[in-house]
């Protein structure tokens, strides 16, 4: 079997039905055996980041690791974006990369870069393949590494000779690497130590990232917290491991996080942090991050513990079996006799929840983003997948679709990736064909991926397309109206192509959508499309902001409401 | 502070990269890095001498752990431990200041290793105080070349790394 054989071989073993890529001089021995089987289907990107972003949504709307194949030198750079993007997020992902013939390595050769060099900050562990024998174990190593632990994107490179090569196939059964063995079960002693504090807390607070969905611990999240009576929290990466309709639900929390959840982490005593990384966008201002609190933190990656801010009781380990001991330890243990100051508790956060830091302007005559979100969560169901880019419209996406199931919201919320939405939204409609899947953008996200709704036409991808088109590059533009005097350096808005012809002549259906009366109709029309591309442009409010915010360095009880 | 870290690693290629790369990517101090294979080839053993506070230590060592390539870690600093470092100074040695170099290399334990008729190589092995300290003495000569091997660890006792 040729090494390109044994690459196709390896996929299949590894469960794969979908490689997202684009061909090249260096991988087309590779592509060559594509064409001679059915059992992985290759869908053809019109960009390397496309590819990239795309296997993303299908991984996190999966679960299973996505696939990328790249050819040498500037496939593999165009597909750093999306590799970056994944690692932020520690998304499972496997990139293929070609690279030239092992003889030319080094040589400046034409289309080769140094793959492994350029990733390697960017990954969690990659790989150059210098035998053709090697590339079967390689790849059970790459899913192993890709797929336990804390995920990650691996970056296999593989010169083209070796991809001739033949040699006889056998895929390992199973792999042991000495370097590497990520825990899994937490330790007793410091879960016992946490069952006893959380049962001690007066003001807790539980807060949750994506680590809790990665770690697939929705269901123990929820048994977890609805024991308790406690209120929770979402991180952007978070929202859905927890049902947002859910009266224990505060929503989001953050830089862009209801006022109830910020003044609620603020004020806690215990704050149960799992599968979330503290990361600064969260925390506001490390100085005055929860004065008051003791804090257990769960999570996998011991580098994450006490990295921003110093926890008292950590637990490493998976979320699920974690949560599991927690769960039968609280079960099985007295319980707790702090129910009057949880009341009292929860009375101060009804008070801040009355705030209504999410209300808007309903009555406007121009389309609010915002609506356009909540008739699009009605015209739904909720039920949608929900992929977005990143500004404004993203914001507004996490705050006012309320995500009730893990993997339901798939966004770039650590590297914030424009261009994300589209083709991750390509890779979720794949791996659920029959389910509705929005793509919430804005005109300037947009088009940093536009090439792909002609993958979208390609493969029947009924993709609907919400773009909140303000004429400005939102966020940025907000920024500059609180920081820089309004100073709105850098506009397109004369410039702005029409999106709707922009979506005909990809070969889908474009509406305008230009008054709040129209927004439903428009979403109920575009969801009835059951097998076409729809590409609603709406035309919304070009200055609104997104509240409430925490500025830079601020605490989290110094939001701006509006 | 300064903290001494040993490291096993696979001994394939990158994985130095892996290493050397993670600082320069965090932003952590390295102050030497020796690195060569052990008595198992497929290992090699690296000795990294970092400064920063413990908090900035701790996760040095975490997230050295992290890489993939990296087999065991560990903060020699924390326990009795010992540690070499190996200077190699070609230094000018004319007239009385030839007798006078050789003294200095004998009081520090040093060796003679080569020599011109102008100049010697001097060879000393120590902890890094001692090797600091015999560049003090040799301050009032001319020093052509200095080459510093960085510092190797081992912890005290009998137990091993691995």
């Amino acid at each position: 079997m040729t090494g390109a054989e044994i690459i196709i071989e390896c996929l299949k073993a590894e469960g794969v039905d979908y490689v997202f890529g684009y061909p090249g001089g260096a991988v087309l021995h590779i592509y060559d055996a594509f064409y001679k089987q059915d059992d992985v289907k290759h869908i053809l990107v019109r960009h390397e980041q496309g590819a990239t972003h795309a296997a993303d949504g299908y991984a996190r709307s999966t679960g299973k690791a996505g696939v990328v194949l790249v050819t040498s030198g500037p496939g593999a750079t165009n597909a750093v974006t999306g590799i970056a993007t994944a690692f932020m997020d520690s998304i499972p992902m496997i990139v293929i990369t070609g690279q030239v013939p092992k003889h030319l390595i080094g040589n400046d050769a034409f289309q080769e870069v140094d793959s492994v060099g350029i990733t390697r900050p960017i990954v969690k562990h990659n790989f150059l393949v210098n035998d053709v024998n090697d590339i079967a174990e390689t790849f059970k190593k790459a899913f192993y590494v890709a797929t336990t632990g804390r995920p990650g994107p691996v970056v296999i490179d593989i010169p083209k000779d070796i991809t001739a090569e033949k040699v006889a196939f056998e895929y390992p059964a199973d792999i042991e690497m000495r370097s590497y063995n990520p825990t899994v079960k937490g330790h007793n002693g410091q879960i016992r130590r946490a069952v006893e504090m959380i049962k001690s807390a007066e003001r807790p607070m539980i807060y949750t990232g994506g680590g809790v969905i990665l770690g697939n611990g929705s269901e123990q999240l929820r048994t977890f917290t609805r024991t308790l009576g406690y209120p929770i929290t979402q991180t952007l990466m978070g929202l859905g491991a927890f049902p947002a309709s859910d009266p224990l639900s505060l929503g989001m929390l953050g830089m862009h996080g209801t006022y109830e959840a910020n003044m609620g982490m603020h004020h806690c005593d215990v704050l149960i942090a799992i599968g979330a990384r503290f990361d600064d966008r969260v925390t506001g201002s490390l100085e005055k991050f929860c004065p008051d609190a003791r804090i257990i933190h769960i999570d996998v990656d011991p580098a994450s513990i006490s990295k921003n801010v110093k926890v008292d009781i950590p637990i490493v380990g998976e979320v699920a079996p974690i949560l599991d001991s927690i769960n039968s330890e609280l079960a099985a243990s007295a319980k707790p006799n702090n129910q009057a100051a949880i009341e009292k508790w929860w009375q101060q956060i009804n008070e801040w929840r009355a705030q209504d830091c999410l209300e808007y302007d309903r009555s406007s005559d121009i389309i609010k983003p915002q609506f356009v979100v909540e008739e699009l969560y009605n015209a739904t169901n909720g039920e949608a997948f929900i992929t977005s880019d990143v500004g404004q419209h993203q914001m507004f996406a996490a705050q006012y679709y309320g995500f009730d199931r893990p993997r339901q919201w798939i966004n770039s919320g650590g590297l914030g990736t424009m261009g994300f939405g589209l083709p991750a939204a390509m890779g979720v409609q794949l791996a659920h064909p029959d389910a509705m899947v929005g793509c919430i953008t804005g005109e300037s996200s947009i088009q940093m991926c536009i090439q792909e709704l002609s993958t979208c036409l390609q493969y029947s991808l009924p993709v609907k397309i919400i773009n909140l088109n303000n004429g400005y590059m939102g966020m940025v533009r907000q920024w500059q109206e609180f920081f820089y005097e309004k100073r709105y350096a850098m506009s397109y808005f004369d410039s702005l192509p029409d999106f709707v012809a922009i979506a005909e002549s990809y070969g889908h259906i474009g509406i305008k959508v230009e008054k709040p009366a129209d927004v439903r109709p428009a979403l109920d029309e575009a969801f009835k499309q059951k097998d076409r591309l729809v590409f609603l442009d709406f035309i919304t409010d070009r200055e609104e902001n997104v509240y409430p915010m925490i500025p830079a360095g601020a605490g989290l009880n110094e939001m701006i409401l509006v | 502070m300064k903290h001494i870290i040993s490291i096993l690693l696979e001994n394939e290629s990158g994985a130095l990269s892996r290493v050397a790369g993670l600082f320069s990517a965090r932003a952590y101090n390295i102050e030497s890095l020796t690195v060569a294979p052990t008595d198992d080839p497929s290992l090699s053993r690296m000795t990294l001498v970092t400064t920063g506070t413990d908090d900035i230590v701790e996760q040095v060592c975490k997230q050295l752990n992290k890489l993939i390539d990296v087999v065991k870690l560990v903060n020699l600093t924390k326990d009795a431990h010992v540690e070499r470092e190996l200077i190699l100074i070609k230094v000018k040695a004319e007239g009385e200041q030839r007798d006078e170099v050789k003294r200095i290399v004998d009081i520090f334990n040093g060796h003679v290793i080569d020599m011109t008729d102008s100049t010697y190589t001097l060879e000393v092995t120590g902890d890094s105080e001692k090797i600091d300290a015999v560049l003090k003495a040799l301050e009032s000569t001319t020093m052509l070349e200095v080459v510093r091997s960085g510092q190797l660890g081992m912890g005290r006792g009998d137990k091993g790394m691995v």
